[in-house]
């Protein structure tokens, strides 16, 4: 029996009498990959606000790494380990793509209330910076201002954040929205490079992603997961195809 | 007797908290529904001041001089409303707490261009004026219940409007979600004006009732902004209901406060200190209580938005 | 492209090697002006405009360091104006001249009103931190006001300017615009090395988006109140100067409209350029104390009852004057040479 990561306990989350999240109980193993899939409105990214301390859970307990983290903020949970990524990219576009990821690394290398030094010229924090970048393939793109990268290139920008936080378990929300062919396999590589390494929650709409990386995969409907197990068996699950039948995507 | 002199106190501190309400309904729409933070609606306040009492002096009769005052006061408002705040409500916050400073740099020495420096006198129309008697030995000034009266009475109808209205459900929508609204199809550009309108006409009107109490100067207007804007801080932005609540309280704390501190100190400290304390607290009062409500609560006590 | 000029990337500027002309001739020009003055001879007066410009710009400065790399607009600056200059007023007036020991508790009062406060406004978002700040700077006027042991809404004058280490250092003009310009130099040099440093980077991306700050593992609103406290006791040392500078204290010093002013001066000179911040108060300063001459003077074919009454009322031009500059010089004066340089 593996060990769980992360530990989520019949939370919700409602809006007055709308019931975004609906009792969710999941538990994500070790080293998996898992995906969360579901039609349009399902709440997967409320989920992942919950799960990633961006919204308050009305009940419900969030376990990491065996700690309740349910009251913690997101600085506090991405400190311990859970980092995540932005549907809506969310980058700095004033700094340099080296200095977005070396914020990253300063977040975890010391204390940033030194008031003097210059932080663009600590190579403690730059080196390590340029080899995530370099990992999702942008190191040629380093010095240049994030906010004129491209969309695609934006997308990785983000990956490379979130991974330069050094966390045990990466949320990502939707890595290949708008990206184009090239830009998807891309990542579908640096995910598949990952697998095993860090645990991984994804939430892909793109199935051909999610079935080839996914180890396990959890079906969010209306606020519930009405199935979860191994791509094959939700596959074959007859109210997972039934909840898609109105969203024919690559199912 | 205490008991006289808190009744007294309590009854200025609703009249003063319904001016302020007055004031803070249009700049919390304004800000609820625009986003656009307007530093010089506290020169609608001086305005509407300044106009009774100019009309005051020409007609002789203040009731005039009120219905005079009004759509002037609108008339103005809507005019800097087409000149400069449009222009405005696409900048941030900063450019428009700038642009709106310079507006009340602008009008506070307008005013003293044409009227002078010196307060202008504007006499308490003839049947408010003399005093009542509220109660057993509790005499109280007719013109500041009427103020009262006046102010219930627009609160009641401002409610009705933004109740009950389809303009005020648009308002109540707009100040949730203004982008929302706008993508419904409602005309923006027309909400904006008749929100903004009305805010100012509020002010306007607030300012001409206390003229005949209060001193019109140039500058008046400034105090009263910033405690319309400690309301609008409790009572949460876009809130009317909150304002409403917000200004009574406020009033009352001010008032009330302001007499009974060194009295209430006097139970700790000496006669002396406890009054010279007191006098020094007094005119603080209402910033420890907001920074005390907004401790516990950063978005006041009944935000629009969540 | 444009659209990225205006975003003020600080951080692309300082990995490469940019000639900072701009910082150099400002302070050369500050340490030569002493020269200049006497030969003027209006030797006072030059020293004493120009100390003026120095303090504001200490002020502005200390402003810029929230406003311009940390986007808080705090519209109560002046109150840390008011406890420097009232710390030195009220020890003095207990017998206490040394600057040694007025500094250090004009500092920590500072301190202890930014901690207080900050922590309280900082917990709220964009708007409600404007009236918040204006709010509390209100409240501290206030309570100068009715301090009536201490000259109330008249203010208190000073018998004589504070003594440095027991000396009368200060006491001649010139010393004290050295002095001056000492400090100025101390608290530009301080204001650069916070922004370039760990701190600074962590402000200026809470800034950008407070958001992936947060997602990265940086609460924000720690490091907002640490500025909002450096922030405050610097504008605390320019009190401090302004007391003396004046031998005058009073809650004039505290008003709105001079933190409103402030933020003006800011927004003048650029924000988030720290010499900016100093030029933007020159800028002010010399506007305030030369329009109404410049009226005077442009109204030539009026009558002489009609330019009196305009140049009284110079506030009158003033106040359009900061609109359109609002809303047309976008960037300030630092935006404009920049402009100019890559044009």
């Amino acid at each position: 029996m593996a060990d769980t990561l992360l530990d989520i306990r019949n939370l919700r989350k409602s809006y007055g009498a709308l019931a975004v999240t609906d009792d969710v109980s999941l538990a994500v193993e070790t080293g998996e990959l898992h995906a969360i899939i579901g039609p349009n409105g399902a709440g997967k990214t409320t989920l992942i606000h919950q799960i990633s301390g961006m919204l308050g859970s009305d009940s419900g307990q969030i376990l990491f790494d065996g700690q309740d983290i349910t009251r913690f903020g997101m600085h506090e949970r991405v400190r311990r380990g859970l980092a995540r990524s932005f549907q809506i990219t969310s980058i700095l576009p004033g700094f340099s793509a080296l200095e977005n990821v070396a914020l990253a690394v300063q977040a975890r290398s010391g204390s940033s209330f030194r008031l003097f030094g210059n932080a663009a010229r600590e190579r403690g924090l730059n080196e390590p910076a340029l080899e995530y970048l370099n990992a999702v393939g942008l190191g040629a793109r380093a010095r240049l201002p994030a906010g004129l990268l491209s969309h695609g290139e934006k997308r990785q920008l983000e990956l490379a954040i979130a991974l330069a936080t050094n966390p045990k378990l990466l949320l990502l929300d939707e890595p290949l929205a708008g990206t184009g062919h090239d830009d998807s396999q891309r990542v579908v590589e640096t995910l598949r490079r990952l697998k095993g390494k860090i645990t991984i929650v994804l939430i892909e709409h793109d199935m051909d992603a999610v079935f080839t990386l996914a180890d396990r995969v959890s079906v969010l409907v209306y606020g519930r997961v009405i199935a979860t197990g191994t791509p094959k068996r939700i596959r074959a699950n007859a109210e997972v195809r039934a909840a898609y039948l109105g969203e024919e995507e690559t199912v | 007797m205490t008991t006289t002199l808190l009744l007294v106190q309590a009854l200025n501190g609703i009249q003063f908290g319904l001016i302020l309400f007055l004031i803070a309904a249009g700049l919390t729409l304004v800000f609820g529904v625009m986003d656009f933070i307007n530093l010089a609606h506290g020169v609608q306040y001086m305005v509407g001041a300044y106009l009774v009492a100019a009309f005051s002096a020409w007609t002789g009769n203040f009731g005039t001089a009120l219905l005079l005052a009004l759509p002037t006061a609108l008339a103005f408002g809507l005019l800097l409303e087409v000149l400069i705040f449009r222009h405005l409500y696409d900048r941030d916050h900063l450019d428009q707490v700038l642009a709106t400073f310079g507006v009340i740099v602008f009008l506070n020495q307008a005013v003293k261009f044409v009227w002078g420096a010196a307060p202008l006198n504007v006499p308490v129309p003839e049947i408010l004026s003399g005093s009542v008697e509220i109660a057993s030995g509790l005499l109280y000034p007719v013109y500041r219940l009427a103020i009262i009266a006046a102010g219930l009475a627009v609160a009641g109808i401002l409610y009705g409007l933004v109740s009950h209205t389809r303009v005020g459900m648009l308002v109540r929508a707009g100040a949730t979600n203004a982008p929302m609204v706008s993508a419904l199809g409602v005309n923006i550009q027309r909400l904006f004006m008749v929100v903004f309108g009305f805010g100012a006409m509020l002010a306007g009107f607030a300012g001409a009732m206390v003229a005949p109490i209060l001193s019109v100067e140039p500058g008046m207007g400034d105090n009263i902004l910033i405690l319309a804007f400690v309301v609008i801080v409790i009572g949460g932005v876009g809130s009317i209901r909150g304002a409403f609540l917000a200004a009574l309280l406020i009033g009352l704390v001010d008032t009330v406060g302001r007499t009974f501190a060194p009295s209430l100190l006097r139970v700790f400290l000496d006669p002396a200190t406890a009054s010279q304390t007191g006098r020094a607290i007094a005119p603080m009062l209402i910033y420890i209580f907001m920074a005390a409500v907004l401790f516990f609560r950063p978005s006041g006590l009944f935000p629009a938005k969540r | 492209m444009t659209e990225l000029a205006e975003t003020q990337p600080m951080s692309v500027r300082s990995t490469g090697w940019r000639p900072e002309l701009v910082p150099l001739v400002l302070f050369a020009a500050f340490a030569a002006a002493p020269l200049l003055a006497s030969a003027s001879g209006a030797e006072g007066y030059v020293l004493s405009l120009l100390t003026r410009v120095m303090v504001f710009g200490i002020a502005a400065m200390s402003l810029d360091l929230i406003l311009g790399y940390g986007a808080l607009v705090s519209f109560g600056h002046a109150a840390f104006l008011g406890i420097g200059a009232y710390s030195v007023g009220i020890l003095a007036s207990h017998g206490i001249d040394e600057a040694l020991v007025q500094v250090p508790v004009a500092l920590a009062a500072s301190a202890a009103f930014a901690l207080v406060t900050g922590a309280i406004s900082l917990r709220t978002k964009g708007v409600y931190f404007i009236m918040i700040t204006l709010a509390f700077g209100q409240m501290l006027f206030f309570l100068a006001t009715s301090l009536a042991a201490y000259g109330g809404d008249d203010g208190l004058t000073l018998a004589s300017r504070s003594l440095v280490a027991g000396t009368g250092l200060i006491e001649s003009d010139t010393a004290f615009y050295w002095v001056s310009l000492l400090c100025l130099l101390g608290t530009y040099a301080l204001a650069r090395a916070i922004v370039a440093s760990r701190f600074g980077r962590v402000l200026r991306g809470a800034k950008e988006n407070p958001v992936r700050m947060e997602a990265i593992g940086f609460h924000p609103f720690r490091y907002q109140l640490a500025a909002y406290v450096i922030s405050g006791m610097m504008a605390g040392l320019a009190g401090c100067l302004m007391a003396n500078q004046a031998e005058f204290v009073s809650p004039a010093f505290m008003t709105w409209q001079r933190s409103g002013e402030l933020i003006f001066m800011v927004v003048l000179g650029g924000l988030g350029s720290l010499h900016g911040a100093i030029i933007g108060a020159a800028l002010f300063l010399l506007l305030e104390e030369f329009l109404p001459e410049i009226l005077h003077a442009a109204s030539f074919m009026m009558d002489a009852g009609f330019r009196a009454h305009l140049a009284e009322n110079w506030k009158m031009v003033f106040g359009p004057l900061l609109i359109l500059i609002v809303v047309f010089a976008r960037g300030g004066i630092i935006g404009l040479l920049r402009r100019g340089h890559h044009g």
